[in-house]
């Protein structure tokens, strides 16, 4: 169909409008970037617009739903089967460790009453279900089906049954989003649990691996090492398990240890994870404490025969003679 | 009337489809082949009817995708401008090139698309991307000819009806 348009825009067009309409929209672009990148713009938007981005993201994530359902569905009694049973010795192997430990956390439980902390074993935990969204974020993202309605915060930590998978980063309504632990722009504290070393480890460019770049080489790093999350920082709590060592090679500056750790956690295929609640305490210098003294129910009787001050609290009991 | 309102739908149809497979995922080793829809469907569309497709339509459709992605705000409009004005610019040789060629042509678009979005990542500070980054665009422009056809195939038989 031959249209009017056509001729005016000939084979070799060149308007100088359409350069410059190019060109503001460029800038345009670059200033949307650029004050984004600043003031965090975007998720403003997104949470303003989660009534339209929410039901979208449920949209996207049927197909992967779907695929799931039908795998199930299409997939033999046999291997269901045999499903059911690795499942089933998993749970009474889980159990009779569990009943092992029960005993085990609950002396650990007096004896840190005794000492007064108070980390705890309990863990108070939210399952959420991944939604199966690209968000072209060269997938170090997930999406998950809770949001700050279902009291989720940014900055949560999220694992799954083997180990840490990484943290809370957005939250909307209904939806919040999750940097895995294996993003490149990703570090979490652990600690060597066979040595107590402290290091931290960072996510890897190709994404499915964990690096720990500064190592010092009189270390003793060997693979096989487990790796468990050491609680500085106070974002992970303590005592998870983060990833297991494969490799270790020195740097190529000859400074450190280089080592690359595979995450515990089943980052790549997890259907169902788990929300911390609790979230580990800030470790750093203690608070201020409140000036110690004899208990306010002897200061009358400490004071004597002296006139007590006007503002002292009355005497409840008689601690005096 | 309701010809011209049918048209106006299927065009926002199939860009809004287009959004909708950006996010949808593709399984395990598949995933570094997914190709930019919403740049096939611009393009499809800035060769076919170009008064329906504009800069400005170009940065609204960037916009909103970049809202569905929250990864940076103005990124894929920028991404988006560019294509489109590219294929506009070059519409009328491009719409009479053999099919084989104008493949060839959509993968010089495509991967310059990306080189702008390496770019723009880089100044944001993300790290390198993996060399499977890269494939996106052959799979994109192997998947041209097809989705040209399928495309033509559709409007054509609405226009009928």
């Amino acid at each position: 169909m031959a249209r009017a348009r056509d001729e005016s825009s000939p084979l070799f067009a060149g308007n100088a409008a359409g350069t410059l309409r190019l060109i503001v929209y460029l800038a345009l672009a670059v200033v949307l970037m650029v004050l984004d990148q600043r003031n965090g713009w975007l998720w403003r938007l997104r949470s303003t617009a989660s009534a339209v981005v929410e039901p979208i993201y449920r949209l996207a994530g049927l197909p992967a739903a779907g695929a799931r359902t039908l795998s199930v569905a299409f997939s033999d009694r046999q291997h269901l089967t045999s499903e059911n049973q690795r499942l089933r010795e998993d749970l009474l192997l889980a159990n009779a460790k569990l009943n092992r430990m029960a005993a085990v956390a609950a002396q650990n439980q007096h004896l840190k009453k005794l000492l007064d902390t108070q980390h705890s074993l309990e863990l108070n935990v939210q399952l959420a279900r991944v939604i199966g969204v690209d968000l072209g974020a060269y997938r170090y993202r997930l999406t998950l089906n809770m949001g700050s309605r279902d009291g989720v915060k940014p900055g949560q930590p999220v694992i799954d049954a083997h180990g840490v998978m990484g943290q809370v980063i957005e939250v909307l309504p209904h939806t919040a989003v999750v940097m895995l632990i294996t993003d490149p722009s990703h570090a979490i504290p652990v600690t060597i649990a066979r040595t107590g070393l402290r290091t931290v480890a960072y996510g890897s460019r190709d994404g499915d691996m964990l690096t720990l770049p500064n190592l010092p080489l009189a270390a003793s790093v060997r693979a096989g090492d487990q790796l468990l999350t050491s609680g500085i920082g106070g974002r992970f709590p303590p005592g998870f398990p983060v990833g297991r060592i494969e490799q270790v090679a020195p740097a190529t500056t000859g400074m450190f240890q280089v080592a690359q750790a595979r995450p515990a956690a089943d980052v790549e295929r997890s259907a169902d994870v788990l929300l911390l609640h609790d979230q580990a305490e800030p470790e750093g210098p203690p608070g201020l404490v409140k000036p110690v003294g004899p208990p306010t129910s002897l200061e009358p009787s400490t004071a004597g025969s002296s006139a007590s001050p006007p503002g002292a609290p009355p005497v409840e009991r008689g601690a005096g003679p | 009337m309701s010809r011209q309102r049918l048209n106006q739908w299927w065009f926002i149809g199939t860009l809004a489809a287009a959004l909708l497979l950006m996010l949808v995922p593709l399984p395990g080793a598949l995933a570094p082949f997914k190709p930019y829809w919403p740049a096939l469907v611009l393009l499809y569309w800035s060769l076919e009817s170009e008064d329906r497709v504009s800069l400005g339509l170009a940065f609204c459709v960037g916009l909103f995708a970049d809202v569905l992605d929250g990864v940076l705000l103005g990124e894929q409009a920028l991404r988006l401008c560019a294509l489109t004005f590219i294929a506009l610019r070059f519409r009328s040789r491009l719409r009479f090139f053999p099919m084989w060629q104008q493949a060839l042509a959509v993968l010089a678009l495509l991967l310059n698309d990306r080189i702008l979005l390496l770019i723009v990542r880089m100044l944001a500070g993300a790290s390198v991307p993996p060399a499977s980054w890269w494939f996106s665009p052959f799979v994109g422009a192997a998947l041209w000819p097809f989705l040209f056809l399928l495309l033509d195939d559709l409007r054509a038989r609405l226009r009928i009806q």
